[in-house]
């Protein structure tokens, strides 16, 4: 009977691999093998739903380059497969402070900018912010960008605090507003890098601080709010915040009005606000790069020439209602998108955002081990 | 037919082929995988591709040094962290294993009781929850068990409670999601120790008056020991390293060295210590293998019986 047995788990084990076979080839790399000989092929590794709909039927019609779309769903993921080498992709979208690390790692190749004529497009102020992570830019551009901020549901919100003032981290990081809105749920980034950004502009500190005294005061805060907070994570906190599950979270401006957008959909008087904390706050640039090992480069070129065109990138912001950081492009995109501050934020709050640059091994290494603590609450 | 003749040409006959399988398939599959881990373990981390330094480097004069770090493993000692998980994760996995038991073994003896032809259907019903990823099953449960999910509306509607339980992201829901998703590795072991049993013994037992628990506990509990102790195995040593269930479905407090792996792998880019954590994790469940291991040999040589 153990052989039946074994035999039926084997089955059902090897059809599970199967099942998870083609699930893989499907969204992979696996296609197209008559256009690879041709070498008009290019795979994209991006995050899901990251892209206008007619962006890639587009660019293969003008074209002729066949598109294999991967997705990744966390930066950690993207990283790992690039840091593993020979990763086979040909456009790769990490978040800028990753991206200056893996630069650093020898990750990407660096531009042959005389292959991107729609340079010209970009703006030149976004493109000197990243190029603190990427010096002359000579490794990345732009896709779209953002800010870390604070997502709140405001009737719950104003039922606690009718009085104060709501722009301010002191909702989150401070014990005395956090422990009142706990009855209605906080939630915080499960990203120890970022939301030690947020402790250090709360505290006043510079954002990038790699001091061990400044790490010491963070942690206290973040000890001190850790019973206040109902969840950790990354992306459960736009249904729950959509849904009332929580009604203050520490989240991405993208993140926070598909949020809001999920709260008028289900019309149950929910209504999802978004600010800019006046301490200050960081910005997230996804951006565009080309691994040295990339095995298309040209299709590469194409494609990030291509999305730099100013009708193809205003239809993604339309789209996807995310800041681009193309000049040419603004006058095209919808003025429900430009004028949204959650999107694009009011030169006021412009002036209050900062880049994250990338943490040494050991700064990483010691938040990590502070965020261990703080997340398991001793 | 070439083949079989290339075969001969080596000097290899059949059985030494088809016993020469599994040994392939263990040095691909473990032996070559283990080696690299090991080989990391003591690399030092280092910022390029792959994200640390090599072992063997060449130290001029044709020289090679290679240098083994043991700091990774020095490393994980001088913090409680590592402790404290392991720990955890034993006992997270050591209790799961009992609930197992305390589910499958009725079940198991339900179905080795039943008439045969039903008994495939009911081991069918054990085994068809695979056929599913286990990650859906896993996101099921989510939907079961959130603050506005099936259960709480149910039990909302039916006015026993007023505000949802607070189920989702608790040890009661990963302990949940490990059960249910470890329970069959428990239940076909018990079963297929369970159906070789002599059920004539305990009619017999009956005869000379013999209580039905008195003779469960006597006659049945002892002779499916060898089941128990396989079945418990089975979840007990992949339940230590699980990571999916707990971090989909347990608090932000459950300290799981599955997680610690997690975090140093990914989030400090730290191969080396990763892999020191992967290699004790090893040296840990090696006993528990070894046990299972002479446990199996016992069963299968009990087969004649």
């Amino acid at each position: 009977m153990w052989s039946v047995v074994r035999s039926a788990l084997t089955v059902a084990c090897s059809l599970l691999i199967l099942a998870g076979c083609g699930g893989k080839s499907s969204a992979g790399k696996g296609e197209g093998d008559a256009a690879a000989k041709s070498g008009k092929v290019l795979n994209l590794y991006i995050w899901s739903d990251y892209l206008a709909a007619n962006t890639l039927p587009d660019f293969e019609k003008q074209t002729g380059i066949k598109v294999n779309v991967a997705y990744f769903d966390t930066n950690e993921t993207l990283e790992t497969k690039l840091l593993a080498g020979s990763s086979g992709y040909d456009v790769v979208l990490p978040t800028a402070s990753y991206f200056e690390r893996q630069i650093k790692a020898g990750v990407y190749q660096s531009f042959d900018k005389s292959k991107l004529p729609n340079l010209k497009n970009m703006d030149p102020q976004l493109m000197l912010l990243v190029a603190m992570h990427d010096p002359n830019n000579a490794h990345g551009l732009i896709y779209l960008w953002g800010t870390n901020g604070i997502g709140y549901n405001e009737k719950m919100v104003k039922s606690i605090l009718p009085n104060e003032p709501l722009d301010t981290w002191k909702l989150v990081f401070d014990p005395v507003y956090a422990s009142k809105l706990a009855k209605c749920g906080i939630s915080v980034l499960d990203s120890p890098a970022e939301v030690f950004r947020a402790v250090y502009n709360y505290l006043g500190k510079d954002p990038n601080s790699q001091k061990p005294e400044d790490l010491v005061v963070a942690e206290d805060v973040l000890m001190k709010i850790r019973p206040y907070i109902r969840n950790i994570n990354s992306s459960e906190y736009i249904e729950a915040l959509a849904n009332g599950d929580v009604c203050v979270s520490v989240g991405y401006s993208g993140d926070v009005l598909q949020s809001r957008d999920r709260a008028r959909e289900a019309n149950k008087g929910i209504e999802i606000k978004y600010i800019v904390p006046k301490e200050g706050t960081i910005l997230w640039f996804d951006m565009l790069a080309i691994p040295k090992d990339a095995p298309h480069p040209d299709s590469a070129y194409a494609f990030i020439n291509y999305l730099m065109q100013p009708e193809v990138m205003a239809s993604i912001s339309n789209f996807k209602r995310f800041a681009n950081a193309n000049a040419a492009a603004l006058p095209l995109v919808d003025k429900s998108v430009t004028g949204d501050p959650v999107i694009y934020p009011t030169p006021e709050e412009r002036k209050r955002l900062s880049v994250q640059l990338a943490d040494s091994i050991d700064q990483t290494r010691a938040i990590t081990r502070i965020w261990q603590r703080f997340k398991t609450g001793r | 037919m070439a083949k079989r003749s290339l075969l001969k040409r080596l000097g290899i006959s059949g059985g030494t082929f088809v016993v020469a399988v599994p040994y392939i398939w263990l040095l691909l599959f473990f032996a070559v995988p283990f080696i690299i881990v090991l080989k990391i373990s003591f690399s030092d981390i280092d910022l390029a591709i792959p994200p640390y330094k090599p072992l063997i480097e060449s130290a001029g004069n044709h020289l090679i040094a290679i240098k083994l770090n043991f700091n990774n493993y020095f490393f994980l000692f001088t913090d409680s962290l590592y402790f404290s998980a392991f720990l955890n994760s034993i006992k997270v996995a050591f209790i799961s294993t009992v609930l197992c038991l305390l589910v499958g073994y009725p079940m198991a003896y339900g179905i080795a009781r039943s008439a045969p032809a039903t008994r495939n259907i009911l081991l069918l019903l054990v085994v068809l929850p695979f056929w599913t990823s286990l990650l859906l099953r896993v996101y099921a449960w989510i939907g079961l068990l959130k603050a506005n999910g099936v259960i709480n509306n149910v039990l909302q509607w039916m006015g026993l409670i007023d505000e949802p339980l607070p189920m989702l992201y608790t040890q009661f829901a990963m302990y949940i999601g490990i059960v249910y998703s470890y329970l069959p590795f428990m239940i076909l072991p018990l079963y297929s120790n369970l159906e070789k049993m002599n059920w004539q013994l305990l009619e017999a037992a009956q005869d000379l008056g013999c209580r039905p628990w008195q003779s469960f506990y006597k006659i049945t509990l002892p002779l499916s020991r060898n089941g128990i102790l396989a079945g418990s195995m089975l979840v007990f040593i992949p339940a230590v390293g699980e990571f999916v269930i707990p971090a989909l479905l347990g608090g932000p407090n459950a300290l799981m060295i599955g997680r610690i792996l997690w975090d140093e792998f990914f989030s400090n880019r730290a191969w080396p210590v990763a892999s020191a954590v992967a290699i004790l994790l090893l040296i840990v469940l090696v006993p528990f293998m070894m046990w299972y291991q002479s446990v199996q040999a016992r069963e299968s040589a009990g087969d004649g019986r």
